[in-house]
C-alpha cells in the first residue's frame, strides 16, 4: 500500500476545495459528528423535501481524510432520497472496513472509491468515516422528524 | 553522529531486510533494551510464581526479586525507605490512588485543588472528578504564551484554602520544564500537599523527593525504558500511613472476617491482588541500564539533540513550533509543531510511510490545546538513542509534506 494512493489527486482538490465547505441557509436538518480521538470535528446540514436531499453543506476542522471525505459525500448525496444516501453510506462503510469489494457494488460510489486504500490505514478509518457516520445519524433523526 | 546505545535495543537496530525505524514518540513510550526484555522472560523461563504466600523456591525468588526492584526504586528516587514506593499499573492509576483515597479522606466543601492548564488528562480528570464530588474548587494555572508558568499566577491562585498542588515535572505537550521546587514550597507555605507526575522527566533528569520535599511523585515504567503495566507512587509515610486503601482484596489484608478487616502495613495496603513481578522485573532491570549510561551523559545526548532539531525545524518553511523554541535550561527534548495548512494527521500519515513515527493529535491535553487555540499538533519527542541522522530524516521527510499535498512547498 502507497501512501500516495491515498493522498490522490481527487483526495487533495476535495481537501483543499470549499465548494461544499459552507452553511446552508435553508437546511432542515444538521448534525455534528466529532471524532473524539483526534477532535476532527463536522457538522453537516441538509435540506431535505420530500425524502429526497435537494441540497447539502459541511462546516467543521480536520485533517485531509475526513474533510475530503465529507466533501465528496457531499457531492454524491445530493439529489439522492434519503434511502439512497443510506445505502451510499452502507457500501461506503462497507468498502472502508474491507467487507465490499465488489467493484461494481462500489462504482456507486463514484470519486469515494477513491478512499478505498483506507481499509488498510486503520489508524485512519474513523477519519474517513466521520461525514458518513454524521449522515446516518442525520437519516436516523429524519425518522423521528 | 552514530549513536552506540541503538544497539542495545532490539527494535532499533539496523538489521538486513528490516525497514529502518526511526522512533520518535518517546514521550508516549520509549523502546525497551535487550536487558530488560531478557529480564522479563528469565521470569518466565525460570522463576514464575505467586509471590508472597508461596512456600517454596521459586515464589521466594519471585517475592525477593518484586522486593528488590522495590528497593531500588526507592534509591533510585531518593526516597526514605522501600515501604514508601508502591506498585500500580502507570502514572494514571498512581493518580487515581492519591485522588480518591487521599482526596476523598482529606477534601472539604470549598476547598481548592490547583493545576497547571497543561496538565495531561491523567492528572486533570481524578482532581476535575473528586471536585466535582467534594463541591471542592478545581482551579488553573494558566501559562504564558511561550508554556511556562508565570510567578504572579502562581502567587493569586495559591491560597490558604488549597489543598492539593497537582503538576507535571515536564509538559508532555511542549516539553516545558516547570520550576518545581519553588512551586513546591509556596504550597507547602499555604498547606497544601504536592502530587508531582514525573512521567516525562524521570526518562530523562533525576528525581529526588527528600530534596524536593514532594508530598507525592508518581512515573510509569514504560517512558523509562520498562514495560507497561507497572507503575510508580511515591508518597511520604505519615500521609501513606493516614490514607485508606483504594484497592481492596487479596495481598492488602492482614486479618479478614465476616463483616470486619484489618489491612497490611505499608506498601501492601496499597497492592490489593497478585502484584506485576515480570512488570517489577522489568522496571528494575531498566533503572539499572539508566543508572549505567548516567544522567549525566544522558542529557549531555538530549540537549545536543534538542539544540539540533529546534535549529534544524526552523528551517523547515511553514512550520510553526510551539512553546520555547530555543533549547534553554527549561525544555526537554519534546517538541510540538505544526505545517501550515497541513493537519497534523496527516503529517504523521505521510512521515509514518518513510518509517518515522510521532505522535499527533492533542496529547491527551484538550484544555491546554484550547487554552493554545489549537486543534491537535505533531509532535517530536526524542530519547538518548536518537541520532541527528534521525532528525535529518525527519526533516527531509517534512520537506516533502506540503508538496505531497498539493500545497507547494
Amino acid at each position: 500500500m502507497g501512501i500516495e494512493n491515498i493522498y490522490s489527486e481527487i483526495l487533495m482538490e476535495h481537501a483543499n476545495s470549499s465548494h461544499n465547505k459552507h452553511h446552508l441557509a435553508h437546511a432542515t436538518h444538521t448534525h455534528r459528528g466529532i471524532n473524539p480521538s483526534c477532535g476532527d470535528e463536522i457538522e453537516l446540514e441538509v435540506f431535505i423535501k420530500d425524502g429526497r436531499i435537494e441540497d447539502a453543506s459541511f462546516t467543521g476542522s480536520g485533517c485531509a481524510i475526513s474533510q475530503a471525505s465529507a466533501s465528496i459525500m457531499v457531492d454524491l448525496i445530493k439529489g439522492k432520497t434519503v434511502e439512497e444516501a443510506k445505502k451510499l453510506a452502507d457500501i461506503f462503510t462497507g468498502m472502508i472496513k474491507n467487507n465490499i469489494t465488489d467493484e461494481e457494488e462500489l462504482e456507486q460510489l463514484e470519486d469515494a472509491v477513491a478512499l478505498k486504500d483506507i481499509s488498510h490505514m486503520p489508524a485512519r478509518v474513523k477519519c474517513a468515516v466521520l461525514g458518513w457516520h454524521t449522515l446516518e445519524e442525520v437519516a436516523k433523526n429524519k425518522k423521528t422528524c | 553522529m552514530s549513536n552506540r546505545y541503538k544497539e542495545d535495543f532490539p527494535i532499533l537496530r539496523q538489521e538486513p531486510g528490516r525497514k529502518p525505524l526511526i522512533y520518535l514518540d518517546n514521550a508516549a513510550t520509549t523502546q525497551k533494551p535487550e536487558t530488560v526484555i531478557r529480564a522479563m522472560e528469565d521470569y518466565y523461563r525460570e522463576y514464575n510464581a505467586n509471590p508472597y504466600r508461596g512456600l517454596y523456591e521459586i515464589s521466594v525468588k519471585a517475592t525477593d526479586r518484586y522486593e528488590e526492584a522495590r528497593s531500588v526504586t526507592a534509591g533510585f528516587i531518593n526516597a526514605k525507605e522501600p515501604a514508601e514506593i508502591i506498585f500500580t499499573r502507570n502514572t494514571t492509576e498512581s493518580l487515581n490512588l492519591i485522588a480518591y483515597s487521599y482526596g476523598r479522606s482529606g477534601l472539604e466543601e470549598g476547598d481548592e485543588i490547583l493545576i497547571p492548564i497543561s496538565e495531561h488528562h491523567s492528572n486533570l480528570l481524578p482532581w476535575q472528578q473528586l471536585a466535582r464530588e467534594k463541591k471542592a474548587v478545581l482551579k488553573y494555572i494558566y501559562l504564558d504564551e511561550k508554556g511556562s508558568l508565570r510567578e504572579e499566577e502562581l502567587e493569586e491562585k495559591i491560597t490558604n484554602k488549597t489543598r492539593i498542588v497537582a503538576l507535571a515535572y515536564v509538559s508532555n505537550v511542549l516539553g516545558t520544564i516547570y520550576p518545581v521546587k519553588n512551586i513546591i514550597d509556596k504550597a507547602h507555605s499555604a498547606g497544601a500537599v504536592v502530587v508531582l507526575d514525573c512521567a516525562q522527566s524521570i526518562p530523562h533528569f533525576p528525581l529526588d523527593v527528600q530534596e524536593l520535599d514532594t508530598d507525592f511523585a508518581v512515573f510509569s515504567g514504560h517512558k523509562m525504558l520498562g514495560p507497561m503495566g507497572i507503575g510508580v507512587l511515591y508518597g511520604k509515610k505519615e500521609l501513606l500511613l493516614r490514607m485508606p486503601p483504594f484497592l481492596t482484596g487479596g495481598e492488602m489484608i492482614d486479618y479478614v472476617a465476616e463483616q470486619e478487616a484489618t489491612f497490611a502495613p505499608l506498601p501492601q495496603k496499597f497492592e490489593a491482588g497478585t502484584p506485576n513481578v515480570e512488570g517489577a522485573v522489568g522496571l528494575l532491570e531498566a533503572i539499572n541500564y539508566i543508572r549505567q549510561v548516567g544522567y549525566a551523559q544522558i542529557g549531555a545526548v538530549e540537549d545536543a539533540l534538542t539544540a539540533y532539531a529546534l535549529d534544524r525545524l526552523k528551517q523547515v518553511p511553514y512550520l510553526t513550533v510551539y512553546g520555547e523554541d530555543s533549547r534553554t535550561k527549561n525544555r526537554c527534548g519534546v517538541i510540538s509543531f505544526n505545517l501550515e495548512g497541513v493537519h497534523p494527521h496527516d503529517t504523521a500519515s505521510l512521515l509514518d510511510a518513510d518509517g518515522i513515527c510521532i505522535r499527533a493529535g492533542h496529547h491527551c491535553a484538550q484544555p491546554l490545546m484550547k487554552y493554545l487555540g489549537l486543534a491537535a499538533t505533531c509532535r517530536v519527542s526524542l530519547y538518548f538513542y536518537n541520532t541527528k541522522e534521525d532528525i535529518d530524516a525527519l526533516i527531509a521527510s517534512l520537506m516533502k509534506v506540503r508538496r505531497w499535498l498539493g500545497l507547494g512547498n
